[in-house]
């Protein structure tokens, strides 16, 4: 998987709460068998108009936020369904990381499982960079998972947390499923053990 | 004595394989349910890495999402690359060995359906599905939720997952639920209090007195609906109502293993003093029938009140999102949700669409007729539900209401097989979301029980279903 240290890039704002996976990738897009491919469809109700033409409203239609790598949003991100098209999309549109006040539980799994890098700064914080992306035309940050902070060239500094097995997870791109096979002999071990009632009947 | 645990902590607890230092624990996995849209790409990993499924004993896999409803369309799908994806699927179990119910064959049905029912889901195991309403199963007294597709892959390479250890929080529901107000209007009640991300990072375990008293199904529409508060699972600990349902199915234990089972299970049950991480406590008498008005499970009032004033909403931010989402749905403030009329009606999904969901759908119907500006669709959670419903003759009291009856599916839930709504529409539902587009680009959802949904089929609009007129 993709490994994520240190990214500078451009923000966009999407100062809205609870956006669902729904609408960063709708269901019509998910009968695909790919990985990849899915950055066209991001946000597709938002940023399409009915007749398939983009939508001038719309935040990233906007020239200003056009390859920005950092997406900045409300409380909640990625609630709803499990589908990892969400994080997939996301990274194929172009970002590298996504700044929100909290996140659903599954989607920020689905994030770490593929190099996106889900950062939680409190409300306040969030506020004033929502603010700066308004004030400001171009307006980047710098997202440093190495030190664990988000910094701007104008003053403003943000620790985040994130913990120290999902931190080194990303930092150093690990293979998931390689890192659980070097448990194998325990789970052969557990696995003799395991109650009858714990298994279908056959 | 060891220290008092709570029925998340006790299956936690037997399933950490290991706990490597530095890692989080590495959590055994008993049940593993698959569907077509969310693991083309974990089978595809495996093949790419070589990587064979590791217990595809504890694997099965079904069609759903993408189905046509309708009997006539469902041996060839029209749309190309719905049916590319389903066929992806029986190839993929074909090649690793999963068990597939496949479209045709009698156990077909919504994943978190047919788990269930064949007897798959069982107290004390640990389930997980590429599907977020996995913790629908957690109603057994189980530990289920739903994972991404890396994580499918992961699962089915290695039968574990590395996980944190969630928080506990124990809703109380004091009292019993009111007449006329359901499972459904007991978990819509809950997630407008505590909100959407309410109960992120936790395990719910439900308990109380109206949840002991109600059904399998209702404690599974109970637990469906756990992920819309931000709860990746919810539980209700198994008692005599849990094994009633699960004796003679298809796969739990018979014999000697089944005695030992149900000795087993009945020590799951929270022990008296154990600690949870928070506590919420619902009065079930103050619970009315639910409807949402928004586009959020949480916005959600009474069927008795009206659509909520945003300008009357304590922070900017609320403001904004409830603007918003009246816009989104059309609706002005301070109109009397009865007075909200509908042009559609889906009675289906894995919230409520099991038999209990269909027999309740279908009193309410006896006798009258849909309404002539709406279209209404019944579609049963399984093929098995859709036999026995039609053996008691409720596809009769549908059809004769005007009601269509359907083939199993998810269906108009999230509208990934031809069944959506036109932009614009407005449906009562009985899914588990009312998110934009979310049944059709531009549709309307609100979310309701299936008596509800069958009453505002035939009135046109939302009723108070503690006054319907029962015709039976
Ligand atoms: S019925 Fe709806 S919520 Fe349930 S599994 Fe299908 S799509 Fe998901």
């Amino acid at each position: 998987m993709q490994a994520f240290q240190v990214h500078t890039g451009k923000v966009a704002p999407l100062d809205r709460a609870n956006v669902d996976t729904d609408q960063i990738i709708p269901k019509q897009f998910l009968k695909r068998i790919e990985r990849s491919g899915y950055g066209q469809f991001l946000f597709y109700d938002w940023r399409y108009l009915p007749d398939g033409k983009p939508n001038p409203e719309f935040v990233l239609n906007q020239t200003r936020y056009a390859g920005a790598g950092i997406l900045l949003a409300g409380k909640n991100f990625g609630c709803g369904s499990s589908r990892e098209h969400a994080p997939w999309a996301l990274l194929d549109y172009g970002f590298r990381a996504v700044i929100a006040p909290s996140f659903a539980d599954i989607f920020a799994n689905n994030c770490i499982k593929n190099g996106l890098l889900p950062v939680v700064l409190d409300d306040a914080k969030v506020a004033e960079l929502l603010a700066k992306t308004a004030r400001v035309e171009i307006y980047q940050l710098k997202v440093d998972l190495v030190e664990r902070e988000v910094r701007d060239d104008s003053g403003f500094v943000a620790r985040f947390e994130m913990d120290d097995f999902k931190r080194k997870f990303l930092l150093e791109g690990l293979d998931d499923i390689g890192l659980t096979l070097k448990h194998h002999s325990a789970i052969t071990e557990y696995e003799k053990q395991r109650r009858a009632s714990a298994s279908p009947a056959s | 004595m060891s220290r008092p645990r709570t029925l998340f902590e006790k299956i936690w607890d037997e399933h950490v394989v290991c706990q490597p230092a530095g890692e989080p624990a590495l959590l055994y996995v008993d049940l593993h349910l698959v569907h077509e849209v969310t693991s083309p790409q974990a089978f595809e990993g495996l093949r790419l890495a070589g990587r064979p499924v590791r217990r595809p004993d504890l694997s099965f896999a079904t069609v759903d999402h993408n189905v046509p409803t309708l009997a006539a369309e469902r041996s060839i799908i029209r749309d190309p690359i719905a049916a590319q994806q389903v066929e992806a699927l029986r190839r993929n179990c074909r090649d690793f060995g999963v068990p597939l119910f496949d479209i045709g064959s009698t156990e077909q049905g919504i994943v978190h359906v047919i788990g269930p029912e064949l007897g798959l889901t069982r107290p004390g195991i640990t389930i997980v599905c590429g599907d977020s309403h996995t913790s629908t199963h957690g109603a057994f007294g189980a530990l289920a939720f739903g994972i991404g597709t890396s994580e499918v892959e992961h699962v089915l390479a290695t039968q574990c997952l590395r996980q944190q250890r969630p928080k506990t929080l124990q809703i109380m529901v004091r009292g019993s639920l009111p007449q006329g107000v359901t499972a459904k209007d007991l978990v819509l009640g809950i997630i407008g209090r505590i909100g959407t991300d309410g109960a992120t990072g936790y395990v719910i375990e439900y308990a109380g007195e109206a949840v002991r008293a109600l059904s399998m199904e209702g404690r599974m529409t109970l637990c469906n609906m756990s992920i819309e508060a931000g709860a990746r699972a919810g539980m209700v600990a198994p008692d005599e109502t849990t094994f009633a349902y699960l004796r003679g199915r298809r796969f739990v234990p018979k014999g000697e293993v089944w005695d030992q089972a149900v000795a087993h299970w009945k020590t799951l049950p929270t022990d008296p003093g154990a600690q949870f991480d928070r506590v919420v406590e619902i009065d079930a008498a103050s619970l009315a029938p639910a409807v949402t008005w928004g586009t959020n499970p949480g916005m959600v009032v009474p069927v008795t009140e009206r659509v909520p004033d945003p300008q009357r909403l304590p922070s900017e931010a609320e403001r904004g999102a409830a603007l918003r989402a009246l816009e989104y749905m059309g609706l002005r403030p301070g109109t009397p949700m009865q007075e909200v009329a509908v042009n559609r009606v889906f009675i289906g999904s894995c919230t409520n669409a099991r038999l209990e969901d269909l027999r309740a759908a279908a009193r309410v119907a006896k006798g009258h007729k849909v309404s002539a500006k709406v279209q209404a669709m019944v579609v049963p959670g399984s093929q098995a539900i859709k036999q026995a419903a039609e053996k008691e003759k409720l596809d009769q009291v549908f059809r004769e209401a005007g009601f269509e009856w359907r083939e199993s599916g998810c269906s108009m839930c999230l509208g990934m097989n031809p069944d959506i709504l036109q932009p614009l529409e407005r449906c009562a539902s009985t899914s588990n979301r009312n998110f934009e587009g979310r049944q059709g680009a531009r549709g309307r959802t609100h979310l309701v029980s299936p008596a509800m949904a069958a009453a505002a089929a035939i009135a046109g609009h939302f009723v108070d279903i503690r006054n319907w007129e029962y015709r039976d």
